[in-house]
């Protein structure tokens, strides 16, 4: 006998299907925007159980940085080639050679700002109507406020205090040529609620979410990952042999660790419910200011 | 563990922020990090008091503003719920955004400054709490602190909102009066010391012992069709199965079942969740679902049990919220998506306006202006299967869409 509705993480599982459902539907050429991160993860086991026993029924693709965790990778490329899915990768690198975009200098430096050429590019390359996204609403202030179906213009900028009203569970993904849909189904699922799916569902993630010796360094009370090809790091920074873990992964330039010892998942579930420090507290691309990622996501960031 | 959907709706300065924080803070739902943000920008603008509507009033333009202008979404979690807090605002241009807001939740906290009392703008967000039929909604008398913990303020103000709650249409809905202070902390997730006539529940109390049954009625099911899957591969050669969402009661492996618009007669073969086949889907389930018999099925068609079936029909009477700046007019066409379904629709007529304050009709209104309540009847290009929106939240609304820019602009409930 079915319960469906009785779990919290149940309900969040049937709406993110529906949501899924609607696009293949309602979109001629959707895409899901893969990073290699536990939430795109996440996107795509909801994606797999919505269509069963069918395919999935559109691509993956991934803007590489070209500064990802090699962990990464090589998860990602395991992933698709076990569930037969289709993969398309454009890189960042490439947009940096053809002049589009310019890579940033200094210690701050990151590519996590030039994907977003690299990814518009994409969307007109491949006609694009509908980008499935793992944002969720509990990660940032402006994300709080972030529809299912938001609709990008023409230069994929995001026009937040012009946004369609969504009520109920009615989608409306109508759009005219040359606008596109970036649609969130795990919206309302919270950071612990990605975790507890992930322990639920038995899903595999990259090994650099949990806890293993890493050579890292400090700066401003954050961990950085001592990559030296990609991570700018001053001589006086000291490189030490750490436990830690990551809670998101993003650009190598912009994702700190954190010390931990959670080396199973049920471990990371049970210090993600005791902490006391938000996810994105280890971006540190939303450090830059209070509005930062407000301003990224008008210029049509994810 | 359940989730819970909380509208909530104020006047601007009603300290709605303030209390979404506070119970955030209260429950350490708070991280260090969001914490430290507060106080660092309380302590710049000079305040002597954390100021934890910061920590919901996202976009640039509220924080300069000091006001909320669209809905946000704050989540929190007690050991016995999940809660999803849409932070709705109350100025008289943001009906919408109430609207919304109201749509998706299952509870509903009302703020009243207790320095002000029962004002105009309660009216209206009282009205629209009672217009989308929110089964539990909570009456927060704020501020209390600054009306010196009165009892005689808060037996006036909930004297005068009682003379609200006889006008109202659906009158079963549940209210429940909590004297707080949002900004001292009182009875909003602890009980107050400072309010020792008041001995009910604190307001944290009162949501966690909301129960499905406190917050859902008992509907019919609808089992309208998303998506049709035919995998079309060697060990699902003839599958085809239904996917959707089940809304308002369950559906059963053997259930007599009939497909709208077609009215051909089926049974239900087998249920899938993923590759698990299930005997019942409960109700806002994302299942797929087999027939018995080889029919044709589209997305938009609707599967429900045999004898129990809504009105089909081409036309129909709804109270509409009006979203868009421009008018809506008799005659103007617009697309009604209901559910997943999407017609054509011609406005035939206005039948009268409502002034969402109680104040009245207007039956002389000839077009509809953005945040405009009113009764309207659509005529449609082809039939849609509904049910009363008093009998059938989902199978009762819908949407509208403009034409032209593909823009949301109103929301229905069908009468």
């Amino acid at each position: 006998m079915m319960n469906k509705d009785t779990s919290h993480i149940n309900s969040l599982e049937n709406e993110a299907i529906y949501i899924m459902r609607e696009v293949a539907a309602q979109f001629e050429k959707p895409v899901l925007l893969f990073s290699g991160g536990k939430d795109s993860i996440t996107l795509v086991r909801l994606a797999v159980k919505a269509f069963y026993p069918a395919k999935v029924p559109f691509p993956l693709m991934h803007i590489d940085t070209g500064h990802n965790f090699p962990e990464t990778i090589e998860f990602r490329d395991r992933l698709v080639e076990e569930l037969g899915l289709e993969l398309i990768v454009r890189n960042v690198q490439d947009s940096i050679d053809e002049g589009k975009v310019k890579e940033e200098s200094g210690r701050y430096a990151s590519r996590n700002m030039l994907q977003t050429t690299t990814l518009l590019d994409a969307i007109e390359e491949f006609k694009f109507d509908a980008c499935i996204g793992g944002a969720r609403r509990d990660e940032e202030k402006a994300r709080a406020k972030e529809r299912i179906f938001s609709v990008r213009d023409d230069f994929g900028q995001w026009d937040e205090k012009n946004q369609r009203p969504e009520l109920f569970d009615m989608l409306n993904g109508e759009i005219e040529h040359g606008q596109n849909v970036r649609v969130f189904p795990i919206s309302n699922w919270t950071e612990l609620d990605v975790w507890s799916y992930i322990e639920e569902e038995n899903i595999e993630i990259p090994s650099i979410y949990f806890a293993h010796k890493r050579k890292v360094f400090l700066r401003d009370g954050m961990i950085w990952s001592a990559d030296d090809e990609v991570v700018y790091r001053d001589a006086h920074e000291e490189v030490l042999e750490e436990m830690v873990r990551f809670r998101t992964v993003g650009d190598m330039s912009c994702t700190a660790a954190v010390l931990s010892e959670a080396s199973t998942i049920s471990k990371v579930v049970e210090e993600i419910r005791d902490s006391t420090i938000s996810e994105r507290g280890a971006r540190i691309d939303d450090k830059r200011s209070e509005a930062a990622m407000e301003k990224r996501k008008q210029q049509g960031y994810f | 563990m359940e989730v819970l959907k909380i509208a909530t709706a104020g006047s601007v300065d009603d300290g709605k922020s303030t209390l979404i924080g506070r119970i955030l803070y209260d429950t350490k739902s708070l991280t260090t990090d969001k914490l430290d943000a507060i106080k660092k920008t309380s302590k710049q603008r000079g305040y002597d008091y954390l100021d934890f509507s910061l920590a919901t009033d996202g976009l640039v333009a509220e924080r300069e503003q000091g006001i909320t202008i669209d809905v946000a979404h704050i989540y929190f979690s007690t050991n016995k719920k999940s809660y999803i807090i849409a932070d709705t605002p109350g100025h008289v241009e943001y009906t919408r955004n109430m609207v919304t807001g109201a749509s998706t939740s299952q509870a509903s906290i009302i703020l009243i400054d207790a320095r002000k009392g029962v004002i105009e703008q309660t009216n209206r967000h009282f009205f629209i709490n009672n217009l989308l039929r929110i089964k539990d909604v909570v009456v927060a008398i704020n501020k209390m602190d600054l009306v010196d913990y009165s009892e005689e303020t808060y037996n006036k103000i909930k004297a005068d909102f009682s003379e609200l709650m006889s006008k109202r249409d659906y009158q079963d809905q549940k209210i429940t009066f909590i004297p707080v202070s949002a900004l001292k902390g009182d009875n909003v997730v602890n009980r107050s010391n400072n309010m020792s006539w008041y001995t009910g529940e604190s307001l944290l109390e009162h949501l966690e012992q909301l129960d499905k049954k406190d917050i859902y009625n008992v509907g019919t099911p609808r089992f309208p069709v998303q998506y049709v899957i035919r995998p079309k591969t060697e060990d699902f050669h003839d599958f085809r199965g239904y996917a959707g969402k089940v809304y308002g009661g369950e559906l059963s492996v053997g259930d007599d079942i009939v497909v709208l618009p077609s009215k051909t007669k089926s049974k239900i073969k087998d249920i899938y969740f993923y590759d698990e086949k299930y005997k019942t889907a409960s109700r806002r389930s994302s299942v797929t679902i087999t027939l018995e018999n080889d029919i044709n099925v589209s997305r938009g068609d609707m599967i429900v049990k045999e004898g129990d079936l809504p009105t089909i029909d081409k036309q129909f009477t709804a109270n509409v919220c009006w979203m868009d700046s421009e008018n809506l007019t008799v005659g103007g066409k617009y697309v009604v998506q209901h559910g997943i379904n999407k017609v054509l629709a011609k406005v035939d007529k206005i039948n009268h306006k409502i002034h969402p304050d109680y104040s009245g009709i207007d039956s002389e209104a000839t077009s509809l202006g953005v945040n405009d309540i009113a009764s309207v009847t659509f005529k449609l290009n082809k039939p849609i299967f509904y049910d009363q929106f008093k009998n059938h939240r989902t199978n009762g609304s819908f949407i509208l869409i403009d034409t032209q820019n593909n823009n949301t602009v109103g929301a229905g409930f069908i009468q």
